[in-house]
């Protein structure tokens, strides 16, 4: 699968056509942008709440 | 080691050599513990960053080495291409969020405000980098970023200089000139952390330095 | 105790070397699990989505798919009223033009240190090197005449364009236009056959880096823009946060697009002055945040650290 990778430059999933965008009153955002915030956030929340290894009381 | 020969302490080399030493004792440079309060996933974050900056610079090398144009020929180049795209959008992923939890922590705390200074200015320094390397596409997304850039550019005068719409100097500003300078920033960063040590937690009381040296902060 | 003495008491508080206890903390194997991790994920990204390479307009492509707009654009080359002509420094010599920031000229201020001449150097120059005499005859007439009547043709040949259905030069009204119509199908003509990329871009020499002048010359046109627009990438559309296709852009650019959005920079004429001024006072903000008082203390305030260190802080209850 990576060989094909390596010879399919537009990978797995072609993202090439214009993607979906969302709007809600001045604010307009890309989907995948979108994505990438909400990632970020979900990210940050499970790296404060995730119990850490090795923490002794 | 031999002796010193006498006066070596007041050479240049000795001193230097003895400030560095002073500052950055091996055990420190390198340590295998680190306070009891750094138990928390967050931390991961600054050397998940430095992971991806990795990741950054070594597909820009391999960019680099084959030349601007390659990535639109080859297929592998394509893919080199992907590798360089996506380990950017890491690299901002990680660095942010450990900037969310270095600001909640208030890190800059204990004389450690120029470590954030670094930090922010690195911050600051990569999105110009980036910015750089988008101009450099030569493709359609460098025409539009370019010619649009340059009205925000020449509205302050900078744009004479930082001339966007130069593909050769935007393709030096990117390989060499942004990471050198980032570089220096990032270094600097990283020996600041190891020299202060990661700052502590807010403590309920923290107006008053306790008398004896072993009590635990609280 | 004053402010400021707390602030310094807190400072030589926090700043002591740690004498609490410590764990084993294996920052290498830390490093060399973190580059393990990112170089999986970013390999996995990369072969699951590849990336965006949208080919680049060239001229002789704007000539072929919008050649209205090619020719109303090098008419307005031409009589000097183009976004490059009209633009003030680094590129034409112009006091009245140029954004400022508050009452600073600050893009005025700089000077010409791209001299650009957009009717010699997009128009006349390139087609002084055509062969064909209709062209060359156009020319000679063209610079032959008074700057007082090359301007008046030029305007009312970019007039009537306006006028003509989809700005279709063939279907323009007679007119006096001298030998306006002929300099700009000329131009056409060489765009369309592949000859004006070249020649533009090598104006000066035989090796050139700067693409100034073709940036230039096709963003003063409409082609590029509707592109453009058509990819969300306007800048009122938050276009700078934006990628071609179905690509993640540059999250990290939010705030700085954000303004133009609302006014008073959405209607601003010295939208870009303004909004670098504001981005040049809110970075300085984040960077010089340790020293900002009131900001520096929100942290503390906001209380997400008693998450990150929870444990230490239930540890030391008991402890």
């Amino acid at each position: 699968m990576a060989l094909q990778a390596l010879t399919d430059p537009t990978g797995l999933i072609s993202m090439d056509s214009t993607g979906p965008y969302l709007h809600w009153g001045v604010v307009q955002i890309s989907v995948a942008n979108l994505a990438v915030i909400l990632l970020m956030l979900v990210v940050f929340a499970l790296a404060l709440f995730l119990p850490f290894p090795g923490s002794r009381r | 080691m031999s002796a010193p020969t006498t006066g070596t302490e007041r050479m240049w080399t000795a001193r230097l050599r003895g400030r560095a030493v002073q500052a950055f004792p091996p055990e420190q440079l390198l340590p295998d513990k680190q306070p009891a309060y750094v138990s928390s996933w967050i931390y991961v974050f600054g050397v998940a960053t430095l992971a991806a900056l990795a990741m950054v610079l070594t597909s820009g090398i391999v960019l680099a080495l084959l030349g601007p144009q390659w990535y639109h020929v080859s297929n592998v180049g394509r893919f080199v291409n992907s590798l360089h795209l996506w380990s950017v959008e890491l690299f901002f992923f990680t660095m942010v969020i450990h900037l969310w939890g270095k600001f909640f922590m208030a890190a800059w705390r204990g004389k450690r405000a120029l470590t954030w200074v670094t930090g922010a200015i690195a911050f600051l320094g990569s999105i110009a980098t980036a910015f750089t390397g988008y101009l450099i596409q030569s493709n359609f997304d460098s025409q539009w970023i370019s010619t649009q850039a340059k009205d925000g550019l020449n509205s302050v005068g900078v744009g004479a200089w930082f001339n966007v719409l130069d593909y050769g100097q935007m393709l030096l500003f990117h390989v060499i000139l942004f990471p050198l300078i980032l570089g220096v920033l990032v270094i600097w960063h990283v020996l600041l952390v190891r020299r202060r040590g990661v700052v502590p937690p807010f403590a309920a009381d923290d107006t008053v330095v306790p008398q004896q040296p072993e009590e635990v902060a609280r | 105790m004053s402010v400021m003495a707390k602030q310094r008491a807190r400072e030589r508080y926090y700043s002591r070397p740690w004498q609490g206890p410590h764990r084993r903390y294996d920052i290498v194997k830390e490093f060399v699990i973190a580059l393990i991790v990112v170089a999986l994920v970013t390999v996995g990204l990369a072969i699951a989505f590849g990336s965006p390479d949208r080919k680049p307009i060239t001229l002789q492509e704007w000539a072929a798919n919008a050649p209205g707009d090619f020719v109303a654009t090098t008419v307005a080359e031409l009589d000097g009223t183009s976004g490059t002509a009209t633009y003030g420094a680094p590129y034409t010599n112009d006091p009245t033009a140029g954004q400022k920031l508050g009452p600073l000229p600050l893009q005025r201020w700089v000077g010409v240190r791209e001299p650009v001449d957009t009717a010699a150097d997009f128009v006349l120059g390139p087609l002084g090197t055509s062969a064909n005499p209709a062209v060359t005859a156009a020319l000679a007439t063209y610079t032959a005449a008074s700057a007082d009547q090359q301007n008046t043709w030029a305007t009312a040949y970019a007039d009537a364009l306006s006028k003509a259905p989809d700005g279709d030069p063939a279907q323009v009204a007679t007119g006096d236009y001298g030998p306006v119509p002929a300099l700009a199908t000329g131009l056409l003509a060489m765009a369309k056959n592949g000859g004006l990329d070249g020649l533009l871009q090598e104006q000066g020499g035989f090796y050139q880096t700067n693409y100034a002048r073709s940036l230039l010359f096709l963003a003063d046109g409409s082609y590029l823009e509707d592109q453009a627009r058509a990819e969300n990438l306007g800048g009122d559309q938050w276009g700078m946060m934006n990628e071609t296709g179905s690509y993640p852009g540059q999250a990290w650019l939010w705030l700085y697009t954000f303004w133009y959005q609302i006014p008073p920079f959405s209607s601003s004429d010295n939208a870009d002055a303004l909004v670098w001024g504001l981005m040049m006072v809110l970075s300085a903000a984040l960077v010089l945040l340790p020293f900002i008082p009131g900001l520096r203390s929100l942290p503390r305030w906001l209380g997400v650290h008693r998450v990150i260190w929870r444990n230490w802080y239930r540890g030391s209850r008991t402890g």
